[in-house]
């Protein structure tokens, strides 16, 4: 048992922060360190960069584009990219339809969809969710129907992430209506910009323009848009899903998170000193910092796992990570709100605040409170997690 | 970066382990708190004769030359089976002491009687006022010649009553919250004007509180600097409260194991209790706490290698917190889950219960340990 990082790791750690240090825009890591939301542009640019390196798809096999890394060098790059912080790859491309395609799909769509995912000249949005279907997304009702050489494609999907950004989407179809629900959904890609495809807004209560719905009336696909075999659906979603959950800790965002805590608390003055010498704040502090280094230990432990038995089936000890790392950063986000206090209440509707210097800063704080009440509810709510432990780990 | 244990981590756990399944089920335990002392001299043989007494002492003192990682398997063993026989006492503490602080007579006096089990020893460090703080110390020790005088009481030492040789911390100069003037002194236990006073503990261990009145020692009776003992006593309580994290989640593993096992068994309405969602979730919930306490536990075990103390002690202080937090949450849900069988002496869920309430207050519990992380600037700085 050992914790240290062996010295080519280290290397390899002052390598990736040198990088960051001289590639990540300053205006986009400012953004992120103080919660606001970026554009599409600053994005895009910086997933471009990352790509331009090699380090666009790091977990993709080699010959389509990845790097070959250990899974502890993986573990070290997205650490220092949440921590930096820097904005991760967009998982829907990168971590979620790409590996499915290049596991299940065939040799035109590998050629034809991989490059321009990497490249970001395709961005990709989940069609999974629907109104009707949130943790049991089996029930999905959405409907592809053969017609020749076409599926044509109606219903309704929800919480669909950026999807106002999207050129792509790949999505669970019901093809056939007799079968268990789980045995009759097919995983389908297509065109956004598709006839019959339309977007509209979900607002959230933090007031921004993350999710939409998205309808599909009639909408032609063709039909070698189908990935891997029709109604094996289920089996290609279960196997991204279980890619979602790894990363899903998110150590490196509540890290960061922390250290800006302390900042702000040392400057931010209440009875007549800073808050981070009222011992009861500090302590809440200290009681998180303490949580997180145990998430980070659990999180090594599962990814030194992973690099000696080989990642096979999703480890259901990620559960723990989803639980306590959606807990900890809430936790991070109340106690900026314990900082700012009566502060908090501005509310910066068309989000250009800035101008006026007090609010440069705590105008995100409110709504980045409200936004990460999410993290307990979306990639498997943490009452969905804590069934998969009780059947998965304790047998219940 | 690697949390496998080696070939001979292994064996050594598969070693106890084995050891613990065959001689120390439930009602062996029942049997052996029964005998004299409260603990069995039988088993403590076996765990001699395993080598386990002797694992962290050097090869050149006859022991094994094992490190904190060892530690850490033998104690997460002991926590499952609840072992009351005083290891941390005699080989965590007083080893400790004498690894880190003695002489090489001190070494050659008494190494030898706890790798063979012939000997015991107890911690005499609580005071009525000093709670947590191990440098709050009246008990004193004034020079006599060429040797010392200890004058004081000292309250639940553990493994007092049996210990053969005490481990004294009493004062040699400065007053009672100094941080400099504190010894670390050898004791006989029968010495003359040692008092002792032997009471069984909560969780079935034994305990003394004892008086020290004009007792006589020897100039060879101190350990290490008898004018700046702490960072020994200090380093000493790192160790024990690393040993004791780990015992916590053997304890815990275990507490955990047999609630899972009972409500699958348990029927009520025509159903096993543990397809109910509400306990199946309770149930998750501890899995989760174990397995952040396991990995602080860990931390806690690697931490001993770190160079600089205060990074040392604030590792060590987390995983206490950590470890306290889940063992209270652990602790409490199995007996909820249990039902009222869980409120019976009869059922061995109750003395996890029990022992790991009592580690918890032991060195220090969850919010003495949390202000000393966040008074030592935080765990992240």
């Amino acid at each position: 048992m050992d914790l240290a990082f062996t010295k080519e790791e280290i290397a390899f750690r002052e390598e990736v922060r040198e990088f960051f240090k001289n590639n990540v825009p300053p205006e986009t890591r400012r953004k992120l360190q103080e919660g606001r939301h970026l554009s599409k542009d600053e994005m895009v640019t910086w997933w471009r960069i990352l790509n331009k390196k090699g380090w666009g798809v790091t977990h993709w096999p080699k010959e389509y584009g990845g790097t070959g890394w250990s899974t502890v060098q993986h573990y070290i790059f997205n650490e220092e990219l949440q921590s930096y912080p820097a904005p991760q790859p967009l998982a829907f491309g990168v971590s979620m339809v790409g590996p499915v395609i290049y596991t299940f799909g065939n040799e035109k769509q590998k050629k034809e969809y991989l490059p321009r995912i990497a490249s970001v000249d395709d961005w990709w949005c989940q069609g999974f969710s629907e109104p009707g279907s949130g943790s049991d997304l089996a029930s999905l009702k959405t409907k592809a129907e053969r017609r020749g050489d076409k599926w044509i494609i109606n219903g309704q999907k929800t919480w669909t992430t950026l999807a106002q950004h999207a050129d792509m989407i790949f999505c669970l179809c019901r093809t056939d209506n007799n079968a268990k629900k789980q045995m009759g959904i097919s995983f389908i890609v297509f065109s956004m910009k598709s006839k019959g495809v339309t977007v509209r807004p979900i607002q959230t209560i933090d007031g921004g323009h993350e999710v939409n719905e998205v309808f599909f009336d009639d909408v032609e696909v063709p039909y070698e848009n189908l990935i891997g075999e029709e109604n094996k659906g289920w089996d290609y979603a279960k196997f991204l899903l279980g890619n979602e959950r790894t990363g899903i800790a998110r150590v490196g965002v509540s890290k960061e998170r922390l250290r800006r805590i302390r900042a702000l608390a040392s400057k931010v003055e209440s009875g007549g000193r800073p808050v981070i010498e009222d011992p009861a704040f500090r302590e809440k502090l200290t009681a998180c910092e303490i949580e997180l280094k145990a998430l980070e230990l659990t999180q090594l432990r599962v990814v030194a796992d992973e690099g000696k038995h080989g990642k096979g089936k999703p480890n259901p000890a990620s559960s723990v990570l989803k639980i306590k790392g959606s807990e900890i950063q809430q936790t991070t986000t109340e106690l900026l709100m314990e900082i700012i206090g009566p502060f908090a209440a501005p509310y910066d509707e068309h989000g250009d605040a800035g101008s006026n210097e007090s609010m440069d800063w705590t105008a995100q704080i409110a709504p980045s409170y409200f936004n990460n009440r999410k993290v307990s509810i979306y990639g498997g709510s943490n009452e969905i997690q804590r069934n998969i432990i009780s059947k998965a780990v304790l047998g219940l | 970066m690697d949390f496998d244990l080696s070939e001979e981590q292994r064996l050594l756990k598969e070693s106890i382990d084995g050891l613990l399944t065959d001689a120390y089920d439930f009602d062996a335990r029942k049997k052996y708190m029964k005998e004299k002392g409260g603990w069995s001299k039988a088993l403590w043989g076996k765990l001699a004769e395993q080598g386990l007494l002797g694992l962290p002492f050097a090869e050149t003192d006859g022991g094994f030359g094992a490190g904190a990682v060892e530690t850490m398997i033998v104690m997460e063993a002991l926590g499952k089976a609840l072992v009351v026989e005083p290891y941390l006492a005699t080989v965590v503490v007083a080893g400790g002491f004498l690894r880190h602080g003695g002489s090489a007579e001190q070494k050659a006096k008494y190494i030898p009687g706890i790798i063979d089990g012939s000997k015991t020893f107890g911690f005499a460090q609580l005071e009525k006022n000093s709670r947590y703080d191990l440098f709050d110390v009246v008990t004193t020790a004034k020079k006599k010649g060429s040797g010392w005088v200890i004058d004081g009481e000292k309250f639940v030492v553990l493994n007092g009553e049996n210990a053969d040789t005490l481990i004294v911390t009493a004062r040699t100069k400065g007053g009672q919250r100094d941080k400099a003037g504190i010894g670390v002194f050898l004791v006989p236990a029968d010495a003359k004007g040692v008092t002792k006073k032997g009471y069984p503990t909560q969780d079935g261990l034994h305990a003394a509180d004892i008086t020290f009145t004009n007792v006589e020692v020897g100039a060879d009776a101190a350990i290490g600097d008898p004018e700046n003992g702490l960072p020994l006593i200090e380093r000493v309580a790192d160790e024990a409260r690393t040993a004791l994290c780990a015992e916590a989640v053997g304890a815990m593993d275990e507490s955990l194991k047999e609630t899972v096992e009972y409500i699958k068994t348990r029927k009520q309405f025509g159903v096993a209790i543990g397809s109910f969602q509400s306990l199946q979730h309770r149930a998750a919930d501890m899995f989760v706490a174990l397995e952040q306490a396991r990995s602080m536990s860990m931390f806690a075990t690697m931490a001993s290698d770190f160079s600089d103390a205060k990074e040392r002690s604030s590792a060590v202080a987390a995983a206490k917190v950590q470890v306290g937090k889940s063992l209270k949450f652990v602790g409490q849900q199995s007996i909820q889950l249990h039902g009222g069988i869980g409120m019976t002496m009869e059922a061995k869920i109750g003395h996890y219960f029990k022992r790991l309430t009592m580690i918890e207050n032991t060195l220090g519990d969850t919010d003495y340990h949390l202000r000393r992380v966040s008074e030592g600037g935080g765990l992240l700085a």
